[in-house]
């Protein structure tokens, strides 16, 4: 009974990843673009807690905590994100991402 | 085939289906109900690689936190049913399969041991219970400092979209 080797969690975190980079460069809405951000935290939050525990307990520790950093980090950058979007709204009253251009005029 | 075998293609199928659904649906919902599905996915990635704490956290704050706000964001916008273009699409499309491509092949292309990491060895098991991971944070040798930064953060996040969320001018204006 062989063990899943190292290498199918890193393809399924690349997966996830380019998914999310599809996400972000083909929608045309800010809260698409937010949530293809948030595959593409995910991933890289999946390579670490990946390569940590295949390292061993140690690493297994470091992965987590690092895991934990970016949960942190994708939370409030959702927070922040979301409210900004919420205020282009309010102001443009469209959520796409070439209508704020008042600095081009 | 062993019952992790079966647990990780189980998992790998709801992760990149539920990434699937948020590229390709034209609901802003069903695209977080398929974002809520890749990321219960990865969830239960971590309960494999022996990490039930970061797996917990990834569900209370990700599935009961940053997806709600999304529901949120949703209900607060109109719905804007998008009209797909091909040229945009077929553009994302070349970048990500070269980012693919290039990805896949550092990996598969490695042979044996790499930066010290056996990829057959398997994970840990019982490695980071929350005693330890409680220790390492709190511990000045080890992550004291990103974890005084992060709660620094959560706090400037939290007044940050007070402020940014608020109405101009208060009294109903």
């Amino acid at each position: 009974m062989s063990p899943v080797p190292l290498h199918w969690y890193l393809a399924v975190a690349f997966l996830l990843f380019v998914l999310g980079l599809l996400v972000v460069l083909s929608r045309r809405n800010l809260i698409y673009i937010l949530m293809g951000v948030e595959l593409i935290l995910n991933a890289s939050s999946l390579v670490f807690v990946a390569f940590g525990s295949y390292r061993g307990a140690k690493g297994l520790l470091d992965g987590t905590v690092i895991g934990t950093f970016i949960v942190v980090l994708a939370a409030a950058e959702a927070t922040i994100a979301l409210a900004i979007v919420l205020n282009i709204f309010g102001t443009f009253h469209s959520v796409r991402p070439e209508d704020p251009n008042l600095l081009k005029e | 085939m062993s019952a992790e075998i079966l647990a990780f293609l189980v998992l790998a199928t709801a992760t990149v289906a539920g990434g699937v659904v948020t590229l390709w649906s034209r609901y802003v919902v069903h695209s977080a109900f398929g974002l809520m599905l890749s990321l219960l996915g990865v969830a239960g990635f971590y309960v494999l690689l022996g990490s039930d704490f970061l797996a917990v956290t990834q569900v209370v704050v990700y599935v009961g936190g940053v997806v709600v706000l999304y529901l949120f964001g949703v209900m607060l916008t109109p719905p804007d049913r998008e009209e797909r273009s091909i040229r945009r699409i077929a553009v994302a499309g070349i970048f990500a399969v070269a980012a693919l491509v290039v990805l896949l092949k550092a990996v598969f292309g490695m042979e044996g041991r790499w930066y010290g990491v056996d990829p057959d060895r398997g994970p840990a098991s019982g490695g980071a219970v929350i005693r330890e991971v409680g220790n390492a944070f709190m511990d000045k040798e080890a992550y004291l400092l990103p974890f005084e930064i992060a709660s620094v953060l959560l706090l400037v996040a939290l007044v940050g979209a007070v402020f940014i969320a608020r109405r101009e001018g208060g009294r109903g204006s």
